[in-house]
């Protein structure tokens, strides 16, 4: 059987659609109505709640925590003032990118991270010789996430105090122990309430209720899916192979070929990957991920030829889809969908490097009543949605 | 009287899919079987009436995908139905399952253990990446290092440059795979003792060696090598039991144009000036061929069939060695109910897998050290299947057969074999059996025991050894079943040989019929 979050009962009796995936073994809504629009309208007009209880969280506590995280993940863990969040990638030797996910330190000594995948012996093996004790948390820690303008002013008018963005704090809403933290899959105003699973349904009736004034609406993985691209966020098992289930030396990727050079902190002594990265950076990574804009004028050209409509896909799409440049294929495009909010056909793309520049011009393949064209396309500058409020 | 081009000496799968590959290249092949029908060892049997038993053979999971689709099978009746999890029970009550959905198996696995939930994906990715290693060499006649012939130079210069362009990781895994006993390399990946028990069963089927004992490491991978549709470690289970394979196969040959008699037994490999030159059957009718192969094991061949005065001292003295050593027995059971497991004893999906009686490493050792010194453990391992949960027609309405796969039973029992041994082993598998499933004893309506002196006896395996001689690594590749003598062909010119004891060795998989139809004729596989 798959197991359910701690907020099933409340998700299960909104669910309307009966339309469920899985996320690491749980399952969690697809859409609760019967089409996702109304739940991606509400991320960015209102506020969305979504049940993210089945990330992976563990708790790293002890004298040597900080230790152990900075030598795990690329960014550097002992700079990190306590109520900061990271966001992290971590690699294995070869400096390719196994998981990612965020650090919080929520005291001097007291660490959660979060994962897309489990991460216990991963932790342990590198915690050897480390004063640190490494708890699996994920059943016993409930999670959701609030995003949108509203997110807010929904979490103050319970109490809570304001937050900076990608930082943490305790808190008590409606009398119930949490912590919250400004951040999220959406790039919106957001933010992650945590809690002992035994508080979630208090926790979620509590939020609905306050949310309700401001439009608040549960939402599923469909509407996380399209604000996610928007936010030129990756996904795992979507966007980049993990290390560990990497077939072939060709499907891994380091963090340079992620576009997250941002997060690797070369000047630390040690961590995992760090001499490999190294020579990444000397050489100059193979690859990119960027963001890619279909151009309407030659989409529409595409279906006009057979006398259609431009038809566009009702839902963000994860598959693999050529991309060219030069007559050659340049690479390839992971995830995308037409942006509601931007009304823009958007794409997450990995190109190899010559290619990769904002503004190269790009041909994708589209399918236009059964045959492969190709659509003109550009390379252009992640996040494509980026609201001042997400920082503010 | 119809003249043949190549006389095949046993219809067993292997000898079919020679026949079938041979026919197929438009040689004229007749293939001689003593029993009453073809098989030998993949053989489906109504031995209670109304109970198909596959009476020893009897999961798919090594059939080469090529041999699939080269002679059609699926075409020629053969469907193979999906084994979908491994359920261990355990002694206090509680099981381990391992299931086909990913998520429902990290899940089972972290109620054992978190680090070998998370060491499981890893570990199943090093042996599908050493699968896929070593598969290249299932597909060759094996060239001999020390060989200096320009073919046996060419492919191991092609094997060379292939090993080679593996990662240094995993060149040193494969070390490891080739070296290393199944419980300590399973020790450097897990915790749980059920696990590494059920895990280090693979390891040591068909051998009579223990999980502890250096070179069973790679008997796991060979059994990890099962393969159906690309999927790797698909182990299924053919509609109408594993005798549907060998007919599928015989069906393959026939509709290529060949001949297969049954009760037509070989005592004689005739052999003139170093020349096989046909075969002498059981009533002293001579059949003449240019060609002969054998499926028979090497023994049989070569100390049986073609007698010693042909043979080199060199090459005798080599399949003397050969270690055969049969230390596995078969009890099959017809069931009027279905088995009720202390740990899950409702019906339910674990009763569409396997059940491997395997609580840990140590319980098995301890089956083989009863079976070191020559007796019946007495605490077996046990591979349980229950063919009529995926095949209802292989039993009455609402009744099942139950097949039992057996370690150790050593063909060399202190005192011999006898009827009252077999039926003390048949005892002690239900004794044990009925300490996870009581009502076990209840449910059985007839049982059917085979003992490792039954299948020498019935089927031609010498001392019972299923894989037609041990796997273990000095009787692999190039060594197989002599040094020098590997690829095939024998020092007897015109006589070949394409069962089990050749490279690449046993289960039901025949690329040993195949790749003895490649050598002879002369084409690359």
């Amino acid at each position: 059987m798959l197991k359910t979050t701690p907020f099933h009962e409340r998700t299960a009796a909104l669910c309307a659609s009966h339309a469920w995936r899985r996320w690491a073994g749980h399952l969690v809504a697809s859409c609760y109505e019967l089409t996702h629009e109304r739940e991606y309208h509400v991320i960015r007009a209102a506020a969305a709640l979504f049940d993210v209880s089945p990330l992976y969280k563990y708790r790293v506590r002890g004298r040597d925590a900080a230790r152990l995280l900075d030598m795990v993940v690329t960014r550097n863990v002992r700079k990190a003032a306590v109520g900061q969040v990271l966001y992290t990638p971590w690699c294995d030797h070869a400096g390719k990118v196994i998981d990612d996910g965020t650090v919080a330190r929520l005291d001097e000594t007291t660490f959660r991270m979060t994962a897309a995948e489990p991460n216990q012996r991963w932790l342990q093996d590198n915690a050897a010789g480390l004063d640190v004790e490494i708890t699996d948390v994920s059943d016993s820690v409930a999670a959701l996430s609030l995003q949108g303008p509203n997110a807010g002013s929904i979490l103050e008018s319970l109490g809570a105090p304001p937050l900076k963005y990608f930082r943490i704090a305790p808190a008590t809403l409606a009398g119930i122990p949490v912590t919250v933290s400004r951040t999220g899959y959406t790039g919106d105003l957001g933010y992650e309430i945590w809690t002992d699973a035994r508080n979630a349904l208090r926790l979620w009736d509590a939020l609905i209720a306050a949310g309700r004034p401001y439009g608040i609406m549960p939402a599923g993985m469909l509407a996380l899916d399209m604000a996610r691209i928007e936010a030129g966020l990756m996904l795992i098992d979507v966007d980049y192979v993990p290390a560990r289930k990497a077939l072939i030396d060709s499907q891994l990727s380091s963090p340079f070929e992620l576009d997250l050079a941002w997060t690797v902190d070369l000047a630390k002594e040690r961590f995992v990957g760090r001499d490999a990265l190294l020579a990444e950076k000397a050489r100059g990574p193979a690859w990119q991920f960027v963001g890619v804009e279909i151009e309407w004028n030659s989409l529409e050209r595409l279906y006009l030829d057979v006398g259609l409509a431009t038809r566009l896909p009702s839902a963000a799409w994860r598959m693999s889809v050529p991309i060219y440049a030069d007559g050659e294929q340049a690479g390839y495009a992971t995830s995308g969908g037409w942006s509601p909010v931007l009304k823009k056909y958007i794409a997450l793309a990995h190109l190899r490097s010559r290619w990769a520049t904002p503004g190269t011009p790009l041909e994708i393949e589209i399918t236009v009543e059964h045959r492969r064209k190709r659509a003109a396309a550009q390379v252009v500058k992640k996040p494509f949605f980026d609201p001042p409020r997400k920082r503010s | 009287m119809k003249r043949y081009d190549v006389i095949i000496v046993g219809g067993g799968h292997n000898g079919l899919a020679c026949a079938a590959y041979l026919a197929r290249a438009g040689r004229k092949v007749l293939v001689l079987e003593r029993r009453e029908r073809v098989g030998g060892a993949a053989m489906s049997e109504e031995v209670f009436p109304g109970f198909r038993f596959s009476v020893f053979s009897y999961v798919v999971s090594l059939l080469r995908p090529e041999i699939i689709r080269e002679l059609e099978l699926p075409r020629h009746g053969l469907h193979i139905l999906p084994l979908e999890s491994t359920l261990t029970p355990l002694q206090n009550g509680d099981y381990l399952a391992q299931w086909s959905d990913h998520d429902q198996n990290r899940r089972e696995l972290a109620r054992h253990s978190v680090r070998d939930a998370e060491a499981y994906d890893e570990f199943g990715l090093l042996l599908h990446r050493m699968a896929r290693a070593i598969k290249p060499l299932l597909k060759v006649a094996p060239p001999d290092p020390a060989s200096l012939a320009p073919r046996e130079l060419w492919d191991l210069w092609r094997l060379g440059r292939y090993f080679r362009g593996m990662a240094q990781k995993d060149l040193h895994a494969l070390w490891k795979l080739l070296t290393m006993s199944a419980a300590d390399y399973l020790d450097e990946w897990f915790e749980g003792e059920a696990l590494k028990g059920t895990k280090s069963a693979s390891g040591i089927i068909g051998t009579l060696l223990g999980p502890r004992s250096p070179g069973t490491a790679y008997v796991l991978l060979h059994h990890y090598m099962g393969e159906l549709d690309g999927v790797f470690r698909a182990w299924g289970f053919a509609k109408g039991g594993n005798g549907s394979v060998s007919a599928a196969i015989a069906a393959a040959a026939q509709a290529h144009g060949a001949d297969i008699r049954t009760q037509a037994p070989v005592s004689k490999i005739l052999v003139s000036g170093n020349r096989a030159t046909g075969v002498v059957l059981g009533g002293g009718d001579e059949l003449r061929a240019p060609i002969v192969i054998s499926g028979a094991d090497p023994r049989r061949t070569f100390l049986g069939l073609v007698g010693e005065q042909h043979l080199p001292d060199e090459f005798l003295a080599a399949i003397r060695r050969y270690k055969f050593r049969g230390s596995s027995a078969k009890v099959n059971l017809a069931l009027g109910e279905l088995p009720r497991f202390t740990c899950l004893p409702e019906p339910g999906p674990h009763l569409r897998g396997a059940v491997s009686i395997s609580p840990s490493v140590e319980y098995l050792e301890r089956a083989y050290d009863d079976a070191k010194y020559g007796e019946i453990s007495r605490r077996p391992y046990m591979d349980i299947v229950i063919p009529s949960m995926l095949d209802p027609a292989m039993a009455p309405p609402g009744k099942h057969v139950m097949s039992i796969f057996v370690q150790y039973a050593p063909y060399h029992l202190n005192g011999g074999w006898s009827d009252a041994r077999r039926e003390q082993l048949g005892d002690t598998v239900v004794d044990t059996l009925a300490e996870y499933a009581p009502n076990l004893k209840s449910a059985i309506l007839h049982r059917q025991v085979v003992t490792p002196a039954d299948i020498e006896r019935i089927v031609g395996l010498s001392e019972g050894n299923i894989f037609q001689g041990e796997l273990t690594l000095q009787q692999m590749f190039f060594l197989r079943p002599a040094p020098a003598w590997a690829r095939y062909r024998t020092p007897i010119d015109g006589l070949y040989q394409c069962g089990s004891g050749t490279h690449p060795g046993g289960g039901v998989m025949g690329a040993s019929g195949r790749n003895a139809a490649m050598a002879i004729l002369g084409a690359r596989a």
